[in-house]
């Protein structure tokens, strides 16, 4: 699985990429994390705000920097949904 | 001393006990424990600076000294309140949910909303362009587009805060109001100059961005951390730059003399306004650092025109913004937004200069 940070490159956009790898390194998930930071790709996933938050091209969330406990809950809640 | 010890920390521990003081009396506590130090906060200063530090009284650096330790304590205190209750508000605006409403809706009655809209929705250049692009592609007109870029990064709290502690509340009302009208009409003008034709190609294949955060219920607990982080985050981030503003305002306070900024920024130099925003364009800062300057300004015989326009050159129009906006905008665009919102910022400038 993917995950993908979308943010051009502010520092919330580098405070969402910690709390990601903080969430996928402790749930010891198979992840790939991806930091997509070109606007015309980041536009591709149709968000209105950065940074946001993508699991194998689904946008989860936009415009704010989730804590890594949320992030764990959404990745969680995917693992689950695939399998 | 082992008494006393042991009866303080017992006293603690009773107020730790949560169930003995509810949180809302805790909060209700520091609300007055703030209010306290807030008003008492000149009287201290005053305290400090002659009797504990020893200066004395109507000297160059007694008068700095005061000034500073005055001002920091006191914008900081506004500036966690202040945050905190927009960072509350703000989540109730989200980008998405102002571009739905501002879609369809008329130019004039669009530019006005989208101003205003522009002081509470969520707003970090860095997010400018999926944010331009979101209002365009669902049918916010450009001009009322615009109206909210400029709004946005030129009303903030950060700036409210320091112009209510640093010039009272009448120049923060105008600050806003002209902020809004300046806001208002650039847009309107953008609006009325047809510049479709001059938005970036790859934006026209560009599909509209979509409603991401819709499944997403946000609770009053919730909220209110929304508010905790703001203050975390804005005065991690500002802090410094209010302390340096105002060691440099107080510099100014203590050792310019009065009446001296009169013949270079004063209103009865033609060129004051002029001056204040060929400085300012160009100059990025943050509200934090610019304002108590410019309030040292203002009171060393600066005219209120020159100050006003100073400020808003420097907070409205910042070059990493615009680099960012260059993404969408062709040239020509760029130009005549960077333009059409310099004159307006210089019409207020010598409007406020004819009338004060």
């Amino acid at each position: 699985m993917k995950v993908q940070v979308l943010g051009p490159g502010c520092a919330k956009c580098f405070a969402l990429m910690n709390h990601v790898r903080i969430a996928v390194t402790a749930l010891n998930l198979p992840a790939e994390i991806e930091k997509i930071e070109d606007i015309k790709e980041i536009m591709k996933f149709r968000v209105m705000a950065t940074p946001a938050l993508a699991i194998d091209g689904q946008v989860k969330f936009s415009g704010r920097v989730a804590s890594s406990n949320e992030i764990k809950e959404i990745l969680n809640q995917y693992v689950a949904e695939v399998n | 001393m082992a008494t006393i010890r042991l009866s303080l920390s017992s006293f603690y521990k009773s107020i730790n006990e949560p169930f003995f003081i509810p949180s809302w009396i805790k909060a209700g506590l520091t609300a007055i424990i703030w209010y306290i130090i807030y008003k008492n906060l000149a009287v201290i200063a005053n305290w400090v600076t002659y009797d504990l530090l020893g200066f004395s009284l109507n000297s160059h650096i007694g008068s700095s000294i005061e000034f500073f330790i005055f001002e920091v304590p006191k914008v900081l205190m506004l500036l966690v309140v202040v945050v905190y209750g927009v960072g509350v508000i703000r989540t109730f605006f989200t980008p998405e949910r102002t571009r739905t409403f501002l879609a369809g809706k008329k130019e004039v009655i669009g530019n006005i909303l989208a101003a205003m809209l522009g002081i509470v929705t969520p707003f970090c250049s860095c997010s400018a362009v999926p944010l331009f692009i979101g209002f365009i592609k669902s049918g916010v007109p450009i001009g009322v587009t615009f109206s909210f870029l400029i709004a946005a990064p030129m009303i903030n709290e950060i700036a409210v805060v320091l112009l209510f502690g640093m010039f009272g509340i009448k120049i923060t009302a105008i600050y806003v109001l002209t902020g809004l009208l300046i806001a208002i009409f650039t847009g309107w003008i953008i609006g009325r100059l047809h510049m479709e034709k001059y938005l970036e190609d790859w934006v026209n294949e560009v599909e509209a961005p979509l409603e991401n955060n819709i499944n997403v219920s946000i609770s009053w607990q919730e909220r209110l951390q929304a508010g905790h982080d703001a203050v975390q985050d804005i005065v991690k981030k500002v802090w410094l730059y209010i302390v340096l503003g105002i060691a440099v305002g107080a510099g100014i306070h203590g050792y310019i003399p009065t009446g001296m900024m009169a013949g270079i920024l004063g209103k009865n130099s033609w060129w004051s306004v002029l001056l204040a925003v060929l400085v300012g364009v160009p100059m990025y800062s943050n509200a934090a650092g610019i304002i108590p300057i410019a309030q040292a300004l203002l009171e060393k015989g600066a005219s209120l025109g020159s100050v006003l326009a100073f400020m808003m050159s420097v907070i409205g129009l910042s070059l990493p913004e615009l680099i960012i906006l260059r993404n969408v905008l062709k040239m020509p665009l760029v130009l005549t937004f960077v333009g059409v919102l310099t004159v307006g910022i210089i019409i207020v400038g010598y409007l406020f200069n004819l009338i004060f």
